[in-house]
């Protein structure tokens, strides 16, 4: 669900996949969890994740608000179709402001970056 | 369909208008059935409501002072009279000739339009008291203030809906995403704020609780209840606020109280288009003044539930208002929604129509070539794939069909108008109004129609003075009737005038050098003639009919429909005009026969009976022009000297025998190749003169083979064989009568 691996500086590279939804929204969260409190910036790959739901969705949200607010840079890229719908529904595409639709290649370098 | 929404006003305005004129009518004959004049005024109201959204102001004021005459008559403070009828009548007509001309984008109608409809408001303004008129003066004069003076209504045409979730939602198994996913398919997310504050820090976030509430702005035209189904599972795990479009100012208010940070609410409410500043701005001082008010009275400055009941208080004061913005939003739903029926391009129904004209030509040379490889598989499967081709065609072209009473009940009003004009009474009575052809063929009939019509009411029909005289009923009487026979449909129109005067029409017709007086004209042949150019037998010319154009127009627009136009009549009784017409233009089951080296398609509902000739039957047909057919003289016609055909001598011969209305007539072919599907390609404009043919059609093999015009030539064999029969009765001296 959670692969994540951390490169120079702090950074941290993470790729979500799989089903994001409530019947696995508390293992996700702790699996999630523990790579937060370490890293100074964090990339979210959300290109295989197949689906989301409102409980992973609002973790998600709470992550780069909390993150955010400790100036810790959260980037959400490569967003699936699953999570482009629940974006579109809840109006929240401004929220996680990110590249939204790019290219694979696009994406590689952004999450290099 | 892309048309402009003028457009579709200027249709719904047309068939409203047309409901109008029908309850109109009816009324006449029932003055007070409600339902007539709820009718009537449903019409004007909903007319005046749409002119009114796109701003033709001339179409909302007249048609306002209509609907409050109407409105009067509803409540019963008018009795309907033929007068107002006849009155309400000419307003119908003015209201067309204003939406016409508002759809056609002018600015401000014709000027005698305008002062027919001053003349006509002034005739309504009798029957109005003094206090209407005022409201249609402040009407024509601010269109706005209704809406600001009735209810601080918010401008926005969307519903708008606050979502606040209970925890414990989404552990039963809801999902607002499936909410919001669900409103996507009855309308149109216009706008959703995902409000986050109740976010608590990630550490004592349980992701299987809601923390999200929503505020979303939906554009749909389903009604309320409908709105409230979707969260019908989820309505005692939440608290749901419905706003309709429109909605009263105070319900917004009321919903930012509900809030604990109002000015946060206030301004997504802003920013998502549900309220303009302004009507924030109005909404906050209404509850700032609402709280004084609470203050003053209790002395405690608190958010006591009593504001909610205040709240509750004002709302049922503009109750009304959302009820008549909720209904008319039910009306429009309802209206999409119950009627089976969906509106299509006549451009696509044609395009169809050709595409399976198209399907069934290469449908015919699929089977040409099985036909030639032998492949009993292939043939099998290719007969049953021509029997689904026949299929799609015949339900094709039933979509073209539409009924012929709509055509009718358009001439209830005519006869109405111009039996007034006349000074006659004449009732007009239909049947078979539910006989169906193409739909082309109805909106071509009409004019033809109305001209028989007119022509009847003013020559057939006599006046009052001479009906007396001839001992006949007041009431002359005028029936249009339609029925299906064999493969065309009938029209007739059938008065109990005076009939036609065969002498009168004989003498005018020498006059005008139509005929000579050494001809020698069955009664039929006579009556016909009222069809020629520049015939006409009334002494008196009126202004409907008379100037003897007309009739061949009458004629001749029926010809080009491939139909024809029969007269009957019986002096002092009445007069019978019978049009037939064939029921499709597009597609026909023919009947392939080989003439020579040629094909050629008689169309199958013609033919009664197909007769081998034996060798001794063939020499007698070399000699005369006709055949016993078991006792009946049956004129007959070869169609290789006719069409020019060369023929081997030898071969054996067949007749077809047809028949087209009461005549019949024998047309001897070669061969007889079968049944054919045939779809009517047209003749270009050189062969459209030819006469016997009515088109061509393409056959399987790709060769082209003509379709017979077998009215035109039995009309033909008949005179044929009455020439040779005169010729020869006189010669051998014997009676084939």
């Amino acid at each position: 669900m959670v692969k994540a691996k951390r490169v120079r500086g702090g950074k941290c590279n993470m790729a979500l996949s799989g089903e994001l939804t409530i019947y696995n929204a508390a293992a996700f969260k702790q699996e999630f969890m523990p790579h937060l409190e370490k890293c100074k910036s964090l990339v979210i790959d959300l290109s295989d994740v197949s689906e989301i739901d409102t409980s992973c969705f609002q973790l998600l949200m709470q992550a780069k608000l909390e993150l955010e607010s400790q100036s810790k840079p959260v980037q959400l890229v490569g967003h699936s179709p699953a999570v482009l719908e629940v974006l579109e529904l809840y109006g929240q595409e401004y929220f996680f402001g990110d590249p939204l639709v790019l290219p694979a290649d696009d994406v590689g370098r952004g999450a290099d970056a | 369909m892309s048309a402009r929404p003028e457009d579709t006003f200027l249709e719904e305005s047309m068939e409203l208008l047309q409901l109008m004129e029908d309850s109109l009518l009816k009324m006449e004959d029932n003055p007070g059935d409600a339902d007539l004049i709820n009718d009537v005024f449903r019409s004007a109201h909903t007319i005046k409501g749409t002119g009114g959204v796109f701003s033709f102001d001339h179409v909302e004021s007249f048609t306002h002072v209509v609907e409050s005459v109407l409105d009067k008559v509803r409540d019963g403070g008018i009795s309907i009279d033929s007068t107002l009828i006849a009155l309400l009548l000419k307003c119908r007509d003015q209201m067309e000739k204003l939406v016409v001309s508002a759809v056609n984008g002018e600015s401000s109608p014709a000027e005698e339009v305008m002062a027919s409809s001053a003349t006509l408001l002034t005739e309504l303004e009798i029957y109005l008291g003094e206090e209407s008129l005022k409201t249609c003066e402040i009407i024509l004069n601010d269109p706005e203030v209704d809406i600001i003076n009735e209810g601080q209504l918010v401008a926005t045409d969307n519903w708008h809906i606050s979502l606040r979730f209970d925890r414990e939602i989404l552990q039963n198994g809801m999902d607002p995403i499936s909410f919001l996913r669900y409103m996507k398919t009855i309308g149109e997310l216009v706008h959703v704020t995902t409000l986050n504050d109740d976010l608590p820090e990630l550490k004592s976030l349980n992701p299987e609780e809601c923390y999200l509430a929503f505020e979303i702005d939906f554009a749909t035209e389903v009604s309320k209840t409908e709105i409230e189904k979707v969260f019908e599972f989820a309505a005692e795990l939440s608290t749901i606020k419905i706003l309709p479009p429109r909605a009263n100012i105070n319900e917004y208010a009321e919903l930012i109280v509900a809030q604990d940070d109002e000015m946060r609410l206030g301004e997504i409410l802003v920013s998502s288009g549900a309220l303009t500043q302004r009507e924030l701005d109005m909404a906050l001082k209404l509850q700032q003044q609402i709280r004084d008010e609470l203050v003053s009275e209790t002395g405690v400055d608190t958010e006591s539930p009593r504001i909610g009941d205040f709240l509750i208080e004002q709302k049922v004061v503009h109750k009304e208002v959302v009820d008549v913005a909720l209904e008319t939003q039910k009306k429009i739903a309802s209206k999409k929604a119950s009627s089976g029926v969906i509106r299509v391009d006549a451009d696509k129904l044609d395009s169809l129509i050709n595409l399976v004209g198209e399907l069934v030509i290469s449908g015919a040379s699929t089977t040409l070539l099985a036909q030639k490889y032998g492949d009993e598989d292939l043939l099998e499967s290719i007969s049953q794939m021509s029997h689904l081709v026949e299929e799609i065609r015949d339900n094709a072209l039933t979509l073209r069909m539409v009924q012929i009473g709509e055509t009718f009940n358009r001439f209830k009003r005519v006869v109405r108008d111009v039996s007034a004009e006349l000074g006659k009474n004449i009732k007009l009575e239909i049947s078979g109004a539910d006989a169906e052809l193409d739909k082309t063929v109805v909106e071509k009939i009409g004019d033809p129609l109305m001209h028989l019509i007119r022509n009847a009411m003013d020559h057939g029909i006599e006046s009052q003075a001479e009906r007396d005289a001839s001992g006949k009923t007041e009431q002359g009487t005028l029936y249009l009737n339609a029925y299906h026979d064999s493969g065309s449909i009938v029209i007739e129109v059938v008065d109990n005038g005076r009939g036609l005067s065969k002498e009168k029409i004989l003498t005018k017709a020498m006059e005008k050098g139509l005929v000579t007086s050494a001809q020698n004209l069955t009664d039929s042949e006579i009556y016909r003639l009222i069809f020629e150019a520049g015939f006409s037998t009334a002494e008196k010319v009126t202004n409907l009919s008379g100037r003897g154009v007309g009739m061949d127009v009458v004629r001749s627009n029926i010809e080009t429909l491939r139909g024809t136009v029969d007269v009957d009549s019986e002096p002092g009784k009445g007069t019978t005009i019978s049009i037939r017409l064939p029921l499709t233009l597009a597609i026909i089951d023919g009947f392939l026969v080989g003439v020579g080296k040629s094909s050629y398609v008689v169309p199958l509902d013609v033919v009664v009976e197909c007769i081998e000739i034996n060798e001794e039957e063939q020499k007698q047909t070399q000699m005369q022009r006709y055949i016993n057919l078991r006792g009946e003289v049956l004129p007959f016609m070869r169609l290789c000297d006719y069409f020019g055909e060369s023929r081997d001598e030898d071969a054996r011969e067949n007749i077809v025998v047809v028949q087209y209305g009461t005549f019949k007539a024998g047309l001897v072919v070669d061969a007889l190749l079968g049944e054919f599907q045939t779809v009517i390609k047209p003749m270009g404009k050189v062969l459209q003169k030819l006469n016997g043919i009515s088109g061509a059609t393409i056959l399987g093999s790709g060769d082209v083979a003509m379709i017979l015009d077998v009215p035109n030539l039995i009309h033909r064999a008949v005179e044929q064989s009455h020439g040779l029969t005169h010729k020869k009765s006189a010669i051998e001296g014997i009676s084939l009568h």
